[in-house]
Formats: structure tokens, C-alpha cells, sequence
């Protein structure tokens, strides 16, 4: 039972090579391409959508499923598409740029999120942590909006040579996105993996994780986990 | 003979509306041209031309199952952005007169207005905004003026909506435009007629020809 993800693009390509994008990241994930019109046109049909979203549920086992999209029409359609099975409680649709957005969703999907943390995961690739400046780990901030000291934090020296790159911060972000717990890493949001590759941090740099919520423990323990293993990479 | 808002209207309604994005195929394309990027008119044919092919193969039981048809119909065959607008606007009216085999004259003003507030949902347009909303809106009053008079006959609530649906797409021509395509082009929008409320007052206009 995890999250399905509905593609909807005016362009059958662009909804296929998406899929195809995020499917490498997230290979257990089903993600559904819903493009162009039945005809192959540019444009938008609510057949293809209606079919991909009632495909995507289905498989979801009861996981949800939650949907993207790229220009204002198809938005509209995926709306619609939505209000033809009136409005199905576990279908959610993002508002989110829709190949980045679309990389970060299944990646959280992927480590189990359920479809609030997926829409979620999505929306903050473009959140004001989307864009931090590369930062040294002790110019950290206070912490989230509450000023409230972490409840755990940590440490960890990046050992892998490639140090954060795509896959690293994907398996950060996919886990996090899973846990009760606001997670910052060098200040910037840690379910965000496109903020976690912009911090641009190489190998031999270090990473500080302040975790606040009930998982905040787990969390500073999960992301310390996969740095001293090097993610698995050599 | 009192004409009723039956299957057998509704479906002579949505013919005349097939021929009539026929007709004005070209009208609505030069429209488009000016403002936005000129398909609205091969969109609105193609969409009801489907909708022509759907009512050949099985004929609707209610006015509502025939909206309801033309909803998806339009939704997936149009592409554009009228695509979901016009579904909307068909799907909330058939949600609004459910399964009546025929349906009242007030209930009837009740479903444009229904209709309308659609469009408005999906498009987030206002008043003024130069979109099909200018002809929808003043098109919903009138209805509801008409139906609302001491016995109201179905002609003429018909009648009312497509009058000033008319007359507010003709008023689009100074507005600038604030949502949809057109707005990309600001103050050059200006002195265009915005295609969308034109297609709108087609659609109303060939109500009042299946009442004929």
C-alpha cells in the first residue's frame, strides 16, 4: 500500500519522459503518464486522466494517489477529472513544477509517505528552503518557526566520494518524509531533496541535522545512518 | 404548443450548437487569432462535432444524462482550456436539473446559474476579466429575471439568457484582458472580442432554436 502518482501533462512526451524520470528514482512506485489528447494532439483529455487516476487508486491499495500537472489547463482537467468521481477522499492534486515536483513525490512515495507527505514533498521544491545558499554547518539557524530548540540533532561527515548528489538526497528526503518530525539539514528543509543537492555539499563535508516531533530521534538517527555508510556508494 | 425543456429539446439543443461552432468555425478562430492562440474555434467544433457522434450512438433518457454526456465529451475531446470550462459548465447543470425528464423553466435559469458558477470555480474568473464569465453572468441574471416573472413559459427565459449573453460578449471589446491567454497581452487586448464569450452566446443562442 503506497502512494500512486497521475502525470498530466499537454504533451504525451512530456508525461511519459517524466515518468520515465521518476521511475528510476523511485522503482516501486506506480506513476501513471496521462498525456496529450486522445489524439495524440497537445492538449488535455479527462478520458486519459480519468483512466490514470482510477488505475493509479486501485493500485494504491487504499495508499492514495496523488496527482500532478503541468499548465493551467491541465490543471483544470485534473480538477474536473476529480469532481467526475466526486471528489475521491485519498486523490490529491499538487500545485507544483512538474518535473522536479513530480522526482521529489516519488521519491517520497517511494519511502512510504502517505499522500499528505507526498503533496507535501512535492510542494516544497519550490518553498523558500527550495534555494538556500550553500551553507557552512555552523551558520545554522534557530531552528522552524517556533524558535524552539531541537529536540535531537547530530553531526555526520559525508564519506562517499561523490558526497550529496541526486540519489543520496532522494534516499534522505524519501525516508524523512515518512517520520513525524521536521528535519533540517544545514539549515534547509530535509524532506525537500532538491534544497538537500543545493546545498552542494561534497565529500569531507559535514552535515548538521536538527530534528524536532516525535520521530525526531529516528530521524537524526536515519539520516546519520545513510551519511556514515556513505549511501551505499563507494 | 408550450414548448418543455424535455430529452428531445435537449438534444436538438446540442445539434444546433454542433452546427453552430460549424458555421462559426472561422469567426471564432480569427477572434482567437487576435488575443489568444486561435484554436478555439477547431476546438469547439471538433468538441461538438464528438458530441454529434456520441448522440447518434445511443440516445439520452433525461436532459441531464445528456448533459452530462456532453460534459465528458467536451472535457476530452476539446484540449484547450474551454475544454474543462464548458465540461464544468455542462456537468454542473445536469447535477442541477438530476434526472427530471423534464425540467421547469426556473430550474432551468437555476442551471445556468449553476453552469456559471462552474466556470468560475475552474476558471477563477471574474466580472470584467474578458472571458466567457461576461456572457455567462449577465446571461444567469436575465434568466433568473425571466423566470422569476408571474408565469414564467420556458421560450422566454431561453429568449432572455441568449439576449444578454449577446450583449455581453459584444461588451468584451474595450475590457482588457485579465485571465486566460489574452492576458499575456494586456492593454493590447483591447478592442478584441474575447472568443470564449462569444462561443458562450452561440451556445445559448441555439437553446432558443431548439424551442422553435
Amino acid at each position: 500500500m503506497s502512494v500512486s502518482i497521475v502525470v498530466v501533462s499537454h504533451s504525451e512526451k512530456i508525461a511519459d519522459g517524466a515518468v520515465e524520470l521518476a521511475a528510476q528514482m523511485a522503482p516501486d512506485v506506480v506513476i501513471l503518464p496521462a498525456g496529450g489528447t486522445d489524439d495524440g494532439r497537445i492538449g488535455t483529455s479527462l478520458e486519459k486522466v480519468l483512466a490514470a487516476l482510477e488505475q493509479a487508486l486501485e493500485r494504491a491499495g487504499g495508499g492514495g494517489a496523488v496527482v500532478i500537472t503541468d499548465l493551467g489547463s491541465a490543471v483544470m482537467t485534473a480538477e474536473s477529472a476529480l469532481e467526475f468521481m466526486g471528489d475521491p477522499p485519498d486523490a490529491v492534486l499538487t500545485d507544483a513544477p512538474l518535473v522536479e515536483g513530480l522526482v521529489a513525490a516519488a521519491v517520497a512515495a517511494q519511502g512510504g509517505a502517505d499522500v499528505q507527505a507526498v503533496k507535501r514533498a512535492a510542494e516544497a521544491v519550490r518553498g523558500p528552503a527550495g534555494r538556500p545558499e550553500p551553507s557552512l554547518p555552523e551558520v545554522v539557524p534557530e531552528g522552524p518557526a517556533t524558535g524552539a530548540a531541537p529536540k535531537c540533532s547530530g553531526d555526520f561527515e559525508l564519506v562517499n566520494q561523490a558526497g550529496m548528489h541526486a540519489r543520496p538526497a532522494a534516499k534522505i528526503a524519501g525516508g524523512l518524509a515518512s517520520l513525524d518530525a521536521e528535519v533540517t539539514v544545514n539549515g534547509v528543509d530535509g524532506a525537500s531533496m532538491t534544497a538537500l543537492m543545493m546545498l552542494a555539499a561534497g565529500k569531507g563535508s559535514v552535515l548538521h541535522v536538527e530534528a524536532w516531533g516525535a520521530d525526531a530521534e529516528r530521524a537524526v538517527d536515519y539520516v546519520g545512518g545513510l551519511v556514515q555508510a556513505g549511501f551505499g556508494e563507494p | 404548443m408550450t414548448v418543455v425543456l424535455d430529452v428531445n429539446w435537449t438534444v436538438k439543443w446540442l445539434t444546433l450548437c454542433a452546427q453552430a461552432m460549424a458555421e462559426h468555425r472561422i469567426e471564432l478562430i480569427e477572434l482567437d487569432r487576435a488575443i489568444g492562440d486561435s484554436d478555439h474555434g477547431e476546438n469547439m467544433d471538433r468538441g461538438f462535432q464528438a458530441v454529434l457522434a456520441k448522440l447518434d450512438e445511443a440516445t439520452p433518457e433525461t436532459p441531464g444524462a445528456a448533459l452530462k454526456m456532453t460534459a465528458m465529451t467536451l472535457m476530452s475531446k476539446v484540449g484547450g482550456a474551454a475544454g474543462p470550462l464548458y465540461g464544468t459548465a455542462f456537468l454542473r447543470a445536469a447535477t442541477a436539473v438530476g434526472d427530471a425528464a423534464e425540467v421547469e423553466p426556473a430550474a432551468w435559469a437555476l442551471a445556468l446559474a449553476a453552469a456559471r458558477d462552474g466556470i468560475v470555480a475552474r476558471g477563477k474568473a471574474e466580472p470584467g476579466d474578458k472571458t466567457m464569465v461576461d456572457a455567462w453572468t449577465p446571461a444567469v441574471d436575465a434568466a433568473r429575471e425571466a423566470a422569476d416573472g408571474g408565469s414564467p413559459d420556458l421560450l422566454s427565459v431561453l429568449v432572455a439568457a441568449a439576449e444578454a449573453a449577446e450583449a455581453g460578449a459584444v461588451a468584451t471589446d474595450p475590457l482588457i484582458a485579465r485571465k486566460g491567454r489574452a492576458s499575456y497581452l494586456g492593454e493590447r487586448s483591447a478592442g478584441h472580442r474575447d472568443p470564449g464569450a462569444v462561443s458562450t452566446a452561440l451556445i445559448l443562442r441555439a437553446a432558443v432554436g431548439a424551442a422553435a
